[in-house]
């Protein structure tokens, strides 16, 4: 006789759930193992047909993506001192010579200010916000709250003309700051409905302890609830993030010589003759890093869960 | 170490009154239990004078100034909240700390240590300082919430059934406690609980709430043998007051409308002939269910009673307590 269980699944339904999550894992990581593979690709590799599953890799794609090149006759290369590093050598062995680093360091720095500065401001006005929504009497707090949700009901690109006008009267277009701001009204909205939701759920009690413990309710905030939202803070933190950072309407838009931000650039990378697939695939490549490495590092917020037990209900 | 005045205090919430016109005067080392089913407003009498709620009118004078636009970190109370509300993120040794820590009273780090020592000694959960608070039993969650009052050397104590989830020893024993740490510290407390025992043993003064509204108050005993009316009498008795209509037994004063007999008002081996429905032996005491007439009531008898069910027993009231028909005494 099997031992029947309603909280313990069958082995049969375990191998199931373990194909379907493989399968699903492989569909959606391919394109991505695609993109990884082609940066370390040569570019005759990135566009040979049938394509290249297995090839010998080359960092040539990210050499590409760092600096600006010219080509070169032979003659004048040979005229040149021999290359002293492997930047050069790789460069000139293809009858190229380097002019100078490329914007993609400069653009991938306006994407960490952009992107964690709007991240910071959208997660410091939205858990102050969302407290002041959970605990004290708002005058027309559902209005309020109704009307800050109503901001995520149309595609914020539908109002791109207005704000590209408003932005350029108030000299924000093409600065840092004024991208911070617009990715912060459009996150704002997400992390005051998200940290609500995750304040609602500390029980008041503990503030309440605190207040009569001798502190302020500004202190009792600080000690009390937001270590206890740190899980609803790290997950609306990342949302905001992947917005702030995957942005590219608005960032074509308002963007160009100044805070132009990765996403619009990457696409501009154009190779010697022809579109340079590798160091775009690696600019892509290196582009994914920062979220995964944020997301990573919050993940021990994530996985805690909402903490439970010492109020009893 | 203070007295405390609450006149004339009146909140509700809503369309519910919560507290109705309650007036107080709470001495200086007074232990005040404070009595009622749930909803008579005792939590929020707590509240109020703790300042987590503001009253709608009325006055809070602690030492004889009113406090009412004090914050309750200004009002110096220590209060257990009846949910635990231990600091989840932080482990008992920060629980217990964390007042002696607050901007008020600003301990060294070093005293801090030996003062949470010391109370987690009392209360014995020395070894479980290094836990996360969510990491304990509920009675020792209880421990922790009733030390993180004792720790400071606050001007009141209020205290919201400490002991509910304590099994009966512990509890006997922290009652104990508590009643000692009471007289060393001459502390003034106000205490709510339904258990008659804390509430006859502990008290100093015990005050009885019906839907907000504070019906008597005095000593313990003088809320025992003097109830202003049945529903004072039935707060306090194990078993409870049996109320009969005064027609029962003869002898009643004119307007009696009801007799309450509690078991020491009944004596046995006279009088209307009663028969016995059942007999509990509770150990320390034996419960005798009897049927006099239409009436069902319970009393106490001898702990080894031959008394079987369906026996007949005389019984009649003696120095019973009558109450007119709206149910105030007489």
């Amino acid at each position: 006789m099997s031992a029947y269980s309603i909280t313990e699944p069958s082995k049969a339904s375990k191998w199931v759930a373990g194909i379907l999550v493989t399968l699903y894992m492989v569909i959606t990581l391919l394109p991505l193992a695609w993109i990884i593979s082609t940066g370390f690709k040569t570019g005759p590799d990135s566009i040979s047909y049938p394509p290249k599953v297995i090839f010998s890799p080359s960092i040539e794609g990210y050499v590409n993506l760092f600096t600006d090149r010219t080509r070169a006759t032979p003659e004048q290369l040979a005229t040149m001192p021999p290359p002293d590093n492997f930047v050069d050598e790789i460069v000139q062995r293809r009858g190229e010579v380097v002019t100078g680093p490329s914007r993609f360091g400069e653009r991938f720095l306006n994407s960490i200010i952009i992107g964690f500065g709007s991240t910071a401001l959208s997660i410091v006005l939205g858990t102050l916000a969302a407290y002041a929504f959970s605990r004290f009497k708002v005058p027309l707090k559902d209005d309020l709250l109704f009307f800050i949700l109503s901001t995520r009901m149309m595609p914020p690109i539908a109002v791109a003309i207005p704000i590209f006008l408003m932005y350029r009267q108030l000299g924000l277009s093409d600065t840092h700051l004024g991208m911070i701001l617009l990715y912060t009204g459009v996150n704002i909205s997400l992390a005051v409905w998200l940290l609500k939701g995750f304040i609602d759920e500390i029980p008041r009690e503990y503030e309440e302890a605190a207040l009569i413990d001798g502190y302020t309710r500004f202190q009792a905030f600080r000690k009390v609830v937001l270590p206890q939202a740190a899980t609803g803070i790290a997950s609306t933190a990342i949302f905001c993030l992947i917005f702030a950072w995957n942005e590219y309407a608005f960032a074509v838009l308002l963007t160009s010589g100044n805070a132009q931000t990765a996403p619009p650039f990457i696409p501009t990378i154009i190779g010697v003759g022809g579109q340079d697939w590798p160091a775009v695939a690696a600019g892509a490549t290196l582009f994914l890093l920062p979220v995964m490495i944020f997301t990573i590092l919050l993940r021990k917020h994530l996985l805690r869960g909402i903490t439970f037990g010492a109020v009893r209900k | 170490m203070a007295d405390v005045t609450l006149s004339h205090l009146s909140k509700s919430f809503g369309a519910t009154n919560a507290l109705t016109d309650v007036s107080m005067d709470i001495p200086d080392g007074a232990f005040v239990v404070l009595l009622g089913p749930t909803g008579a407003g005792k939590t929020t009498t707590l509240r109020l004078i703790a300042g987590l709620d503001r009253p709608d009118t009325g006055d809070i004078q602690i030492d004889g100034a009113s406090v009412l636009k004090d914050t309750p970190a200004q009002r110096d109370v220590a209060m257990v909240f009846q949910q635990y509300s231990l600091y989840p993120h932080l482990t008992v040794r920060d629980n217990l700390a964390f007042p002696l820590r607050s901007p008020i009273i600003a301990m060294p780090e070093a005293q801090i240590a030996t003062e949470v020592q010391k109370v987690a000694e009392v209360l014995r959960i020395a070894h479980k300082l290094d836990n996360k608070a969510t990491n304990l039993s509920g009675g020792e969650m209880q421990r922790v919430s009733i030390g993180r009052a004792l720790v400071r050397r606050p001007r009141i104590y209020l205290m919201d059934e400490p002991l509910s989830s304590l099994d009966a020893k512990l509890r006997a024993d922290l009652r104990i406690e508590l009643k000692r740490i009471h007289a060393e510290l001459g502390a003034t407390f106000l205490y709510v609980t339904h258990d008659q025992i804390e509430a006859m043993t502990m008290a100093t003064h015990v005050g009885v709430l019906d839907r907000g509204r504070l019906v008597q108050y005095g000593p313990p005993r003088e809320i025992y043998e003097n109830p202003v009316s049945t529903y004072v009498a039935s707060r306090l008795g194990q078993p409870r007051i049996n109320l009969l209509p005064a027609a029962t037994f003869p002898g009643a004063p004119p307007k009696a409308a009801q007799i309450g007999l509690r078991p020491e008002h009944i004596a046995q081996g006279e009088g209307q002939p009663a028969t016995v429905r059942r007999v509990e032996h509770l150990g320390d005491q034996t419960r005798l269910h009897l049927t006099l007439g239409p009436h069902d009531l319970i009393t106490l008898s001898d702990a080894h009673t031959p008394l079987r069910p369906g026996d007949t027993l005389p019984i009649q009231p003696r120095n019973p307590l009558w109450f007119d028909a709206s149910g105030n005494r007489i």
